[in-house]
Order: C-alpha cells, then sequence, then structure tokens
C-alpha cells in the first residue's frame, strides 16, 4: 500500500466517515497524517481496539481470529523495544503487531444514499431464475439472517443476483459480493459495473489498488473481508463450499464480522458441502434450489471408463490409451478440449507427449495448439484468455480450472479421477464446465480411472439427481 | 511441531541414530526443506557463486576495477531460487520474524566449516538497514542472522535511506555512492553478515569504510548468492 496522504488538505468528517467506518484498520491502512489522526483519535471519532487478546490459555489475532498457536511467532521489537507476538496467518494483507492497535471508525456511520433506479440491467431472467432471485428479494426486505441458493453450474447465478441487489440499493443498503478468487473478482467487476451504471462499485482483491473501499457495492476476494467491521447490510458470498472458504476458519470469521447485526448473508453453490446440506435437511436454513441450466438443457452426465495401468503411464508420461480411444471417436470433434490431472507435475511432464499424440491424430495441426496451466503458472491468466479465444484447442490443467470459469463448447476428460484432490465437489463442478452455451448445449464428460472411488459415484448420483429434479428423466 | 513455511505438522522419524540421543526437533518439513537448493560442488572461491572457474568472471573484474581485494571471500549457503525467493520476501518484506528461524542451523554450520580458523578473534558486523526501513519492518534481518552466530555481534554501521537495493539495476547498484558511514572502528578480523550477496556492492561499500577505518581483515558471510 503507498504512502499518499490523502490529497484533500482538510477532510471534512463525512468524507473521512465514508471511508473508514465499517472498516478494521492497521495504522499504515490508515492513509492520515499522524497530527490528524491524533487529533481525531483524541476526538473519539477513530477507536484504538487491542491487536491481538489474551485467552485462557492461547491467544486470538483479532483481525483473522487466528488462535493456533503455531501461527504466532514473536519478534523483538525495533518500534516499542520489547520481543511480543505477531500474527503469522494473516500477514500476507500486513502484519499485526502486538504493540500495535487496530483502528475502528467509532463517529458518526456514513448513511448510504438510496438508489432510485440502480438496475441498467435489461436482461430477462428464466422462469427458475426468477423464483430464486424473489427469493432473495424477500430475504433482504424481510431482513432475513441467511438464504443458501443451490443452483447447478450454467444456472446463470449472477444475474440472478441483480433484483437482489437492485432491492438492496433501493433500499439505501451496502452490499458486498465476496467470492474465493481474485480471477472470479477480476472477470465479474466489468459485468457488476454495466448492470448498475449509476452505483459506484469498486473492485478489491490482492494488487487492486483500490485504497478507499469507500463504494457502496463492493466485489472483492473473500480475504478482504478481514479488513472490515461491522459494513455490510447484505453480504453474498460466492462458492461458499470452494477451497479457501471451506478450509480457512478466519475467513468465516471475517464474514460473520464484516456484516451489520441485522443483516443478511447470501450463499451461493452448486455443490453444497454436507454442514449445509444437514442444516437444510434440518430445515435450519432457508434455501431454494436451481436445478436447471439458462438454457434448459440438462446436465452432461459424465461416463466412467477404466484403464488398466493407469497409473504406470502417467509415471511413464503416457496417455492412457483409452483415453486416446475417445478421443479419437468424439461425438463432435469441433469442441475444444479441456483436460484434468491430479497435479502439477503430471501437468508439466504430459504437456508434451499429449501435443505430440494429438499432432499425429490430426486433432490439431501445430503441438502449439495444446498447453497447460496450473497455479503456480504465471501466465495462467493469458492462457485461459487464448483458450477462451479458441486460439488453443486443447487446455491441459490442474484443478485450478474446476470452477468460475465459462468455455463456450469443450468435451471434459479428468485423467486419474479417482484420485483424493478429485472430490465430489471438484468432479460435479469439473463435469459442470461442459455444455455452457445455448449453442451447443451438451459436451461429453468423460472420467478416467483405476478404480471407481466414491467421490466419482457420488458425484454421478447427484448429477442424475439434479436433472431428474429439473425435469429431466 | 509445525513446519515454519507450510505449517504442516512435522513427524519426526524415529531410527537408530535418533533412538537413544534427542535431535534437534526439524524446523522445515522434508518438502520445504527439499526445495531449498544448497550451494555444493565447484564454486567461485571469492564470491561462492556456482563455477567452473576457480574465480569467477565477476570477480576477476573486481579485482581489476579496484586493484586490490577488499573482501577475502564470501561465503554463501543457497542459491536464489523459487522458494527461497518466496522465503526472503515474506521474512524480509512482509516481516515474518521467525521465518528466518528456518536458516539458524545451516547459518551456524557454515560459520563452524568455513570461519573456525578466525578462532575467537573476529567480531561479526550486520550489513544495517536505514532507521526508516527498520521502523517499517521493525527488525534488521542481517542482524538476526548475526545473533545466531556464537561470537560478539558489533553493530559498527549506519545506513543512509535511498531506494531498495532490489530496485536498482546492476549498473546502477555498482556505481552508486556508498550508503554507509561508520560509528565504531574495528581492529580486529570483521565477517560481514548479509542476507544476499547479489552484485556484491553493499558488502564492498561496508568492507571499504571498514578497511579506511583500520580494520585488518574482512570476510563475509551471506545466507544467500544471488
Amino acid at each position: 500500500m503507498s504512502k499518499d496522504m490523502i490529497s484533500v488538505p482538510d477532510p471534512s468528517l463525512e468524507q473521512l466517515s465514508r471511508i473508514y467506518s465499517g472498516k478494521l484498520l492497521l495504522r499504515n491502512e490508515i492513509l492520515l497524517e499522524d497530527n490528524l489522526l491524533r487529533q481525531l483519535l483524541h476526538e473519539k471519532q477513530f477507536r484504538p481496539i487491542k491487536s491481538i487478546v489474551k485467552k485462557n490459555f492461547t491467544r486470538q489475532c483479532q483481525r483473522c481470529g487466528n488462535q493456533k498457536a503455531s501461527l504466532f511467532a514473536t519478534i523483538p521489537c525495533f518500534l516499542c523495544k520489547q520481543t511480543h507476538f505477531y500474527c503469522r496467518k494473516c500477514i500476507e494483507m500486513g502484519r499485526v503487531l502486538e504493540c500495535e492497535p487496530l483502528y475502528v471508525w467509532s463517529g458518526d456511520k456514513t448513511k448510504w444514499p438510496q438508489q432510485e433506479n440502480p438496475c441498467s440491467w435489461r436482461g430477462e431472467l428464466t422462469p427458475a431464475q426468477q423464483q430464486a432471485a424473489n427469493q432473495m428479494v424477500m430475504a433482504v426486505v424481510n431482513h432475513d439472517k441467511e438464504l443458501l441458493i443451490w443452483a447447478v453450474c450454467g444456472a446463470g447465478k449472477t444475474e440472478m443476483l441483480f433484483p437482489g441487489i437492485n432491492q438492496a440499493l433501493q433500499l439505501g443498503k451496502r452490499v458486498c459480493i465476496a467470492t474465493p478468487r481474485a480471477d472470479v473478482v477480476r472477470e465479474l467487476f466489468p459485468r457488476l459495473v454495466s448492470a448498475f451504471e449509476s452505483v459506484p462499485i469498486q473492485a478489491l482483491y490482492g494488487g487492486s489498488n483500490t485504497e478507499e473501499a469507500a463504494a457502496q457495492l463492493i466485489i472483492a476476494t473473500t480475504h478482504q473481508l478481514l479488513r472490515f467491521q461491522e459494513a455490510f447490510d447484505v453480504v453474498i458470498i460466492d462458492e461458499i463450499d470452494a477451497f479457501p472458504f471451506h478450509a480457512d476458519p478466519s475467513l468465516l470469521f471475517a464474514a460473520e464480522r464484516s456484516k451489520v447485526p441485522q443483516s443478511t448473508m447470501i450463499y451461493l453453490t452448486a455443490t453444497p458441502r454436507k454442514v449445509h446440506r444437514k442444516r437444510i435437511s434440518r430445515k435450519k436454513l432457508p434455501h431454494v434450489f436451481i436445478p436447471v441450466r439458462y438454457h434448459g438443457h440438462p446436465l452432461p452426465v459424465p461416463k466412467i471408463k477404466m484403464c488398466f495401468s493407469l497409473k504406470r503411464e502417467l509415471l511413464h508420461n503416457k496417455p492412457p490409451r483409452p483415453f486416446i480411444q475417445w478421443v479419437r471417436q468424439r461425438n463432435n470433434p469441433e469442441r475444444q478440449l479441456l483436460i484434468f490431472v491430479p497435479t502439477i507435475v503430471i501437468a508439466e511432464k504430459l504437456k508434451s507427449p499429449l501435443a505430440c499424440m494429438f499432432n499425429k491424430e490430426g486433432i490439431i495441426d501445430a503441438e502449439e495448439s495444446l498447453t497447460s496451466v496450473h497455479a503456480a503458472d504465471e501466465n495462467r491468466e493469458e492462457k485461459v484468455q487464448q483458450f477462451r479465444r479458441k486460439e488453443f484447442r486443447v487446455l491441459l490443467t490442474t484443478t485450478i480450472l474446476e470452477r468460475g470459469v465459462t468455455f463456450p463448447s469443450v468435451d471434459v476428460a479428468i485423467l486419474d479421477a479417482g484420485h483424493p484432490v478429485f472430490d465430489e465437489a471438484a468432479l460435479v463442478q469439473i463435469a459442470g464446465r461442459a455444455g455452457r452455451s445455448v449453442d451447443d448445449p451438451t459436451g461429453e464428460v468423460m472420467f478416467f480411472h483405476d478404480g471407481r472411488s466414491e467421490a466419482m459415484d457420488r458425484a454421478i448420483t447427484s448429477i442424475k439427481l439434479m436433472n431428474r429434479r429439473g425435469g429431466f428423466s | 511441531m509445525n513446519c515454519i513455511w507450510c505449517d504442516a505438522d512435522i513427524i519426526p522419524q524415529v531410527n537408530w541414530g535418533n533412538l537413544f540421543v534427542l535431535e534437534k526437533p526439524k524446523l522445515l518439513c522434508p518438502v520445504c526443506e527439499g526445495k531449498l537448493d544448497k550451494i555444493e560442488g565447484k564454486r567461485c572461491v571469492r564470491c561462492s557463486r556456482r563455477s567452473a572457474d576457480k574465480v569467477c568472471s565477476d570477480c576477476q573484474w573486481w579485482e581489476e576495477k579496484e586493484g586490490e581485494r577488499i573482501i577475502e571471500f564470501n561465503y554463501s549457503i543457497f542459491s536464489y531460487n523459487e522458494m527461497m525467493k518466496d522465503m526472503i520476501a515474506k521474512w524480509k518484506y512482509r516481516g515474518d520474524y521467525y521465518v528466518g528461524e528456518a536458516f539458524k542451523h545451516s547459518f551456524i554450520t557454515a560459520y563452524h566449516e568455513k570461519f573456525a580458523f578466525l578462532k575467537k578473534n573476529a567480531v561479526v558486523v550486520p550489513i544495517p538497514l536505514s532507521t526508516r526501513r527498520l521502523k517499517e519492518r521493525a527488525f534488521n534481518q542481517a542482524k538476526m542472522l548475526a545473533d545466531f552466530l556464537p561470537v560478539e555481534t558489533i553493530e559498527a554501521l549506519c545506513r543512509t535511506h535511498g531506494e531498495k537495493q532490489s530496485k536498482k539495476s546492476r549498473m546502477e547498484r555498482i556505481y552508486a555512492d556508498n550508503p554507509f558511514f561508520i560509528e565504531e572502528s574495528i581492529n580486529k578480523s570483521v565477517i560481514l553478515v548479509d542476507d544476499i550477496y547479489t552484485t556484491g556492492t553493499t558488502l564492498r561499500h561496508a568492507a571499504k569504510l571498514l578497511r579506511d577505518h583500520h580494520c585488518p581483515e574482512i570476510y563475509a558471510l551471506t545466507l544467500v548468492r544471488g
């Protein structure tokens, strides 16, 4: 974060409140000069709170909620000349030192304007989308605490949020959409801007240079919620089942803290985890289920294919034989091909043998039409964009592309689908990459394995179940 | 114990070697430790760079330019690979002090292997940070490394505030003015300690100043050869 101080020489309390109310910040995240901050503290506009609090036998970081002993360490601090604790868990967001407080705005809260006609999106929702949208509008109006929207991959989740967001903005509420990955923030931001032209919107993610975060509608990565406290009237959490959210307790902690006491949480998911399914079946969690895709076609059901020497072939960087056979006789060879593998190492090693094989089979005309992406790949955004523009015919990927990305016309194959990284949720999501567009609403999904895993069975059962509930037999 | 880097549990393996004699607990898990690249085999005797020549071309260039050898030699332990880049970034720039502990054992071992001949007559001088940078980071990573060693540490140097070394080009670094000034002259052998040796300019600046103030011989021990 740069050290540029606020440009207005004497910012009014109103301006300050707009920027700082609802935040929980470190000193260096507050872009005010020392004198001004001291004065504001004296006037009780800001309130310092202790950053690391002792609790019986543990301590807790007040920013990320971390209580794990191995994620605290001591530092002989130059600033206070004492050795004290700091939090290692949220250090990527700036270091929380025990000797430095966190600051919250305790002056008047900003009153967000009641936007008159915020939604400039003129598209139409399908009946199924409309039903979910209505439920969300009701939840917002009635200040319901929670609502889970369970929509299959490709149901058009973003659009069905618009009426609810519209309603919230009309009521003068502040709205935040939190999503696990920066890629998705970057993809959704322009869509939101064009759907709500008259409303100030900001996108927050690591490296996004939006320092003030003073917009009424915010789209952020879930990590960014760590900087907020009692800020939002409506919090929409995208992909509640996705990796960081369901694995990292501090994100739930942050999401809970970022909302005002009387607020609405909306969860979006295509594959709810057990916790949520349990609460749904006990009727403890209000939910709405959308089993059909926006184009009205059923989800492609994965086919499974046994490969007896899969492990050995992968070890020798050879594509499995049944996979080659399938590639030869795909229903629609015009489609691009998305191939998932369990690890980065396999993705890297299998790249050139696969390219060679595809070239020989005449499926691609040059070996350069195949590429691989994974989390450690610097050019991954660029490559995904190129694949979308059809500059590549085949894309070899790890689970990073399992969700959030849409390619219009692809066939999907998983090599070693029995690998533990492919859990039920991941398999359902991967299968959901196929058949996303109206022009090509079907697609083949193949699981190549050397022993059926429970996750594969459950994924297929749940896809079939969703199709049945969507009225397809 | 949990791994300093990835926080995974480290489960000690019991074997005949450690059954009766307690080993020091591991600070990095085997996976993370494996990603670090220790410099082994042939290296330049002056700067520790991997090199087939006895003295690498860089060091020959320095010697021609300066006409004398200011630093007897520099010894570095690791190469600057991706893993090390990430670790240094988190340790230094994010300020995760504890990450430095991961290097403690290798740093002390290197001292005993390469500087034992100095006995206890040498002192350690860490490369300082400017006060402003020290306020930002709350600790000096070179001082942390220096304090690991079983000899006296003297903070003999100070530094004026300037742009970060890592933001400059090679030539800018080599021809920059000396950013250090001396607080205390030392008339014993000195081991300069820093985290990274990249072009060697920083260490040479520091060494030059010490030399001008009657220091007899100067060595360098750095964690990483960039």
